[in-house]
């Protein structure tokens, strides 16, 4: 077989539907597997805390290594939004919170080159 | 803050001493290396006499979160708060075991280092969601502040409404930015400083004073 990398692009769609537990899981088991996982739409803040800490928990000694991620930022649009007049009146809607488009892979294989607002650039090698 | 909450808390500061109430919990937070066991040190020793623990050149030197209870800093005007100080493991997405191997130490000691450094960051992240009023967050000011795991980090705090002061850390040396980390954080005070050499720390206590008080 070819030497690569597998990519898996998950949309908005399949993420809304699963629970904080869920989406772990699923990038992580994507991720340990040696792939990079695109999402759609980025995870909520509470997501990213749990995936941290999930992370640190399946790290082994000459296995997985953790994880490299990277995001746009969410942009101070996003925090006037919930953290203005309203965001303690209204409560935050989850979709404020959430990032956007998110990169996620193996530590080990993974290396961020540049990153601006627009344009993230990654490097990924082959295991 | 409800009027009950505030009644509460005016009640507990004035018999402080009666009642055995919880005290305000501030995390020093931040990447690894970054100071946050220096800085830790410092505020015991200044106020209470004792320190909180080791400190290394080596990244995940603390492994476990630790908390000083009741430290009590006060300013001139005679302004002061009583806070809980947990110094936590330095917060990242990966560890390799190898990477303590350059400093020199054995692997085994290295893959156990690596081992309690993993659930040392779990154990942090678990404090945040839990146990923690209010975040110091300390960032080494040498270094890049727009990466990932800082931004993640201060927005977890951000959602969890955490009052949060950005601390600019290691301004003792020459390379050091805080404007850096001022630009990346705007939302929030940045105090520059240097644990070390405690350049600044006055400008810090009365800051916390104000935002934790
Ligand atoms: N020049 C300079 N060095 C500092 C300063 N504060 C801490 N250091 C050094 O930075 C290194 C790391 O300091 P620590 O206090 O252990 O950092 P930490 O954030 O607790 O690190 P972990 O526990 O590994 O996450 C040590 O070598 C310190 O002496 C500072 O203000 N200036
Ligand atoms: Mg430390």
């Amino acid at each position: 077989m070819i030497q690569g990398v597998q990519i898996d692009l998950i949309s908005s769609e399949r993420l809304e539907n699963l629970t904080t537990l869920e989406k772990v899981r699923l990038i992580l088991e994507k991720v340990m597997e040696g792939n990079v996982v695109v999402l759609e739409k980025g995870l909520t803040p509470d997501e990213q805390s749990f995936l941290i800490e999930t992370t640190m928990r399946e790290i082994t000694p000459d296995g997985f290594a953790g994880i490299e991620m990277e995001t746009y930022s969410a942009g101070s649009e996003s925090s006037h939004k919930s953290g203005g007049l309203f965001g303690g009146l209204f409560g935050k809607k989850e979709s404020s919170t959430a990032g956007r488009l998110t990169v996620i892979g193996p530590a080990n294989q993974m290396k961020t080159l540049k990153k601006d607002k627009d344009l993230i650039s990654t490097w990924v090698s082959s295991k | 803050m409800s009027f009950l909450l505030k009644t509460k808390q005016r009640f507990a500061k004035l018999f402080g001493g009666l009642f055995k109430k919880k005290q305000m919990r501030i995390g020093i937070y931040g990447p690894p290396n970054a100071g946050k066991t220096t800085l830790s040190n410092r505020i015991v020793r200044d106020w209470t006499g004792d320190a909180v623990g080791p400190v290394s050149e080596i990244p995940h030197e603390t492994r476990r979160a630790r908390r000083k209870e009741g430290v009590k800093i006060s300013d001139e005007k005679g302004n002061s708060i009583t806070i809980d100080i947990v110094d936590t493991p330095g917060v990242t997405t990966k560890i390799d075991y190898k990477e303590f191997l350059e400093y020199g130490m054995q692997p085994d000691e290295a893959v156990v280092r690596a081992r309690e450094a993993t659930e040392g960051v779990a154990e942090a992240m678990h404090w945040l969601r839990e146990d923690i009023d209010g975040v110091i967050y300390m960032l080494d000011s040498t270094q890049d502040p727009f990466v990932q795991v800082n931004i993640m980090l201060v927005g977890i705090i951000e959602s969890r409404e955490l009052p949060v002061i950005i601390v600019a850390n290691k301004n003792d040396l020459p390379d050091a930015s805080p404007a850096r980390i001022k630009s990346a954080f705007p939302q929030h005070p940045v105090i520059s400083i240097s644990g070390l050499e405690g350049n600044n720390v006055d400008e810090l206590y009365e800051k916390m004073i104000e935002y934790f008080g």
